[in-house]
């Protein structure tokens, strides 16, 4: 017997479920059952009926065994046996069921046919089961959107109970899982139908979730939604501008003040789903060295990607010169804000990055520009590729395989903040943010940390929260969501997301507190 | 054993610096020395092949980590920073030749050793305490007998805990993980309370019940009991002769320094290795840290043994120095520690002493909420009115702010007053200072009466 190979994977502890749980889980099952067979166009009528007998079970079951696991237990972290069970200890259950997310997404994604989309004529399958819903909402009939928008939201809401009641002894938690809870419903969800319901002669508004913000959203300024918004007066040159000013003014004033916490955990809707239902998962992330390395170069390799993506898009509409904006005046922008935020990094922050880092970027800006000024002066094609080409790559390869196949068919494998962490283009931006202006930090409690590991195995994003944490040093990462849990699960109280002075908030010490005071002082002023 | 080369070492021969124990003390050390110096280390230990959290053994057999989630380190660690790992057991110290015989019989020379072995668990010579199914719970090796032992309550049908302090109610807490009925047998009549005050004791004391464990205040164990096989069947209780049915006994009656290794050595010995404030041993170039030390002069209120994790820290960060040549004196600030028990979380500052340990001057406020498991204790001299130290129960409190306020000297009112200034609590926690003040409020005027 040798706790190092056997005691996690072998499932010898109790691994049972108890019986409330397993007809929760019945309930829940036959929920989804109802939408399997619809999918094989077996007619259930009424369908409002099913619909609703479909997604009531669905719901109810998650949030019965919720009761059913937590009610009884006294307040308190709840990761008993966490490595013990198949499903989220990548065993056979958590495989079978990343198998099938997988599968759901390629459908989802690329065949939305065996969904029952018709694109001309009635829906069948279970697309046209959520007609009756679609219909009532925004007045069109069902698309794989809305079936995919509204599973994805009553899974929130579902696991978002489960997650409260998990942590009801943790206010952060509460406060932090309604505000995830309410954006999606109410921002992801139902706005955007309302939206739809209001367009007719006057107002011409695309689909828009108004916090998923460009670069995450990475088509909002393709050419058909800045026609739609500009042909819907002032209400769409509104929202035109609010896309704008989000990524360009709010996001880097509210990061200043929280850490991008105030989006990627409280707002954000993939976010939204990694903390509900991807919960069950975090502690799989990699937390080595390595890890961290690969993440840096991909998500950054990303944001490069979909920023000259978008400027190529918006180049191809912009040089026909029938907006206000011309094309080369918009091309010159763009060139001289990368130039300013690396000359700015360059001047002021420059002992604050990696050498990699820097070279990184030095050389990802000169591409760039070499590419925009033979564009400029050579005339050739901007950035070489064929734009539409360019812009389905990314379409295809980022936002549909990373984001959606990978970043969440994922979960049980590699845990539930892949796409955060490796791909999404807007966690890199208000990273890029957090780790450079801002007041938010997790603070370290003196020296009263005892290496054990949970704030490190329960970091979703993979961080090694232990390894500031034993040196007694704040835990400043372009990568934390502030989430929270490392505080939670923290036995000895040691750590505290906290915004205060961006002075001293990067305070790595050799020796902690509680030792001899002169022996701190020389050994801490040596450094 | 790998000797990565190094080019100073090929020109000089450095310094041999040999570690017996890889836990924090002797860690923290080794990485201290390579921060200052090149010199050659070995770090000797026969529980595992690399440095792990102690505090967090327990995490392992609850399912909430694996093993590897307890390195602090990546395995490559060691070798990048050229710290040497030795597998074996020490089975003599010969310090006139400055050698260590292993357990093989083999040798391995040293130039300095510093002794950071840690503790045992305490076996006061109960009869059947070597049984099969009997085992402490410090080492890794003890928690694969847990494993072994109490897999799940088909097979352990209930553990008895013998012994009430931090690591048995960690215990009690490991086997209602996997639903395993426990008995808890404690000498004092009420938890923990040659360490806690009453108040703080008794709040314990009822969480321990809502967890379902089996909970016999004053009482002490007779005897293990043994079925046909020589396993463990019962337990027989002193004062009543009850006997109680178990698969399993978890001995966890205090620790004390694991020092059998060198009875036959020059090394002077006492409860543990007798060090003086430099934590040098009777003969040179020997010292020890952490749990094995005994200091010959205690600093302050300290124990001669301090069996904590941050002790054995604060040691290693202190002699690093010493062995880098620059000679200090282990002089820790005021004195913290903490701990979980089960959901309640436990922080202390400075001094506060239960009813049986407290110096004349000592008094205490205790105020406790009236529903939540949550509860503070402050002491504070009586006559100068001085703040002594705090206790705290389910309410985060920040080291530093109290740790500023003991060198300052901060008198008992200062410190209530602005109580929430040292708040560690996450974000839109409930504040509890308002009725802490004013509950003190209270209690001065009625003692002013």
């Amino acid at each position: 017997m040798n706790i190092e190979q056997n005691m996690s994977v072998t499932g010898r502890a109790a691994d049972s479920l108890n019986p409330q749980q397993k007809m929760a889980t019945g309930l829940g099952m036959t929920g989804l059952l109802i939408l399997a067979i619809s999918i094989f166009n077996v007619e259930l009528q009424p369908k409002t009926l099913w619909l609703t007998l479909s997604l009531v079970f669905l719901a109810v079951g998650i949030i019965w065994y919720a009761k059913a696991s937590y009610a009884d237990t006294s307040p308190g972290i709840k990761n008993d046996g966490v490595f013990f069970k198949s499903i989220s200890s990548r065993g056979l259950w958590a495989y079978v069921t990343g198998v099938g997310l997988t599968g759901f997404y390629i459908i989802l994604y690329f065949y939305p046919e065996y969904l029952g989309l018709v694109k001309e004529g009635d829906n069948t399958g279970i697309i046209a089961l959520f007609d009756p819903l679609s219909k009532s909402l925004s007045g069109n009939p069902a698309s794989q959107w809305f079936v995919y928008g509204t599973l994805y939201t009553l899974i929130i809401f579902a696991f978002g109970i489960k997650f409260i009641w998990k942590y009801r002894h943790n206010k952060y938690q509460l406060v932090r899982t309604i505000s995830v809870m309410f954006f999606q419903t109410s921002f992801a969800f139902l706005i955007p139908e309302f939206m739809a319901r209001l367009n007719g002669d006057k107002l011409n508004l695309p689909y828009y979730d108004l916090k998923n913000i460009w670069p995450l959203n990475y088509y909002n300024f393709d050419q058909y939604r800045v026609d739609d918004l500009v042909s819907s007066g002032d209400i769409g040159v509104g929202i035109l501008i609010f896309g704008v000013i989000s990524i360009f003014i709010i996001t880097p004033i509210l990061t200043y003040f929280y850490g991008k916490r105030w989006y990627c955990s409280w707002v954000c809707g993939c976010g939204g789903l990694a903390e509900t239902s991807g919960d069950s998962f975090r502690h799989l992330s990699d937390k080595s060295l390595s890890a961290w390395r690969l993440e840096r170069w991909l998500i950054h390799s990303v944001l490069v990607f979909v920023t000259v993506m978008t400027t190529a898009v918006v180049y191809s509409y912009l040089k026909t010169d029938q907006y206000w904006l011309g094309g080369d005046t918009f091309l010159w922008s763009v060139g001289i804000l990368l130039t300013l935020i690396f000359g700015w990094v360059m001047i002021f922050k420059k002992d604050q990055f990696k050498k990699d880092a820097l070279i990184g970027g030095g050389a990802y800006l000169l591409v760039i520009l070499t590419l925009l000024g033979l564009h400029a002066f050579q005339d050739t094609k901007l950035f070489l590729f064929d734009t539409y080409e360019m812009r389905s790559t990314y379409g295809f390869l980022i936002g549909s395989i990373f984001s959606g196949v990978v970043g969440t068919g994922f979960y049980p494998i590699f845990g539930n903040r892949v796409w955060c962490r490796f791909g999404c283009p807007m966690a890199a931006i208000l990273g890029f943010q957090q780790r450079l202006f801002s007041k938010f930090r997790i603070t370290t409690n003196g020296g009263q940390c005892i290496s054990c590991g949970n704030c490190s195995t329960y970091c979703e994003m993979g961080i090694d929260v232990r390894a500031y944490a034993q040196k007694g040093e704040n835990i400043v990462r372009s990568s934390c969501v502030g989430c929270g849990i490392c505080s939670a699960v923290c036995p000895r109280g040691v750590l505290k997301l906290e915004n205060d002075t961006p002075n001293g908030r990067i305070n790595s010490n050799e020796i902690l507190l509680g030792n001899d005071l002169d022996l701190m002082d020389y050994v801490n002023a040596k450094k | 054993m790998e000797h990565s080369f190094h080019y100073k070492n090929f020109f000089l021969e450095q310094e041999h610096i040999v570690i017996i124990g890889n836990g924090i003390a002797g860690i923290t050390l080794a990485r201290h020395i390579r921060k200052n110096s090149d010199k050659k280390i070995t770090i000797i230990s026969a529980e595992s092949d690399h440095f792990f959290s102690r505090t967090a053994l327990m995490y392992v057999y609850m399912g909430h980590m694996q093993w590897k989630h307890l390195k602090p380190y990546e395995d490559w660690f060691w070798k990048k920073n050229r710290l040497n790992l030795k597998k074996g057991y020490v089975t003599k110290v010969d310090s006139e030749n400055k050698k260590l015989i292993f357990d093989d019989e083999s040798d391995f020379s040293y130039d300095k050793l510093i002794i950071a072995c840690g503790s045992k668990p305490n076996k006061f010579g109960w009869p059947g305490q070597d049984l099969k199914g009997v085992t402490g719970m410090y080492s890794k090796q003890d928690l694969e007998k847990i494993e072994e032992f109490a897999p799940n309550n088909k097979i352990c049908k209930r553990g008895v805990i013998v012994g009430g302090g931090l690591i048995g109610i960690e215990l009690a807490e490991m086997l209602r993980s996997r639903d395993i009925p426990v008995t808890m047998l404690v000498r004092e009549a009420s938890f923990w309370n040659g360490v806690l005050p009453d108040g703080e004791s008794k709040m314990i004391n009822e969480h321990i019940e809502e967890h379902h464990i089996d909970l016999r205040l004053s009482t002490n164990l007779e005897s293990i009991n043994k079925d046909e096989n020589g396993r463990v069947k019962s337990v027989t209780l002193a004062e009543t002769g009850e006997e109680i049915a178990c698969d399993f006994v978890g001995l966890t009656a205090g620790v004390s320094p694991n020092i059998d290794f060198l009875k036959n050595s020059a090394i002077d010995l006492g409860k543990g290795v007798k060090v003086n404030k430099y934590l040098e041993t009777n003969i040179k170039d020997i010292y020890a840290i952490g749990d094995c030390a005994e200091q010959q002069e205690p600093v302050g209120n300290r124990p001669p043994v301090e069996a904590v994790w941050y002790t054995g820290r604060m040691m290693g960060e202190v002699l690093a120095q010493t062995i880098c040549g620059r000679r200090i004196a282990y002089n820790p600030g005021h004195w913290f520690n903490s701990a979980k028990f089960l959901d309640i979380e436990y922080q202390t500052y400075g001094w506060v002493f239960s009813k049986r340990r407290s110096p004349d001057y000592e008094a205490h406020f205790h105020w406790r909420h009236p529903e939540q498991k949550l509860c503070v204790t402050l002491s504070y001299h009586e006559e100068t009115r001085q703040f002594l130290g705090i206790n705290t129960f389910g309410i985060r409190m920040r080291h530093e702010v109290f740790d500023q306020w003991l060198t300052e000297q901060q008198d008992v009112d200062y410190v209530i007053k602005h109580l929430k200034k040292a708040n560690f609590d996450p974000e839109f926690f409930q504040l509890h200072e308002k009725a802490i003040q004013q509950h003190y409020n209270e209690s001065q005027k009625s003692i002013s009466i």
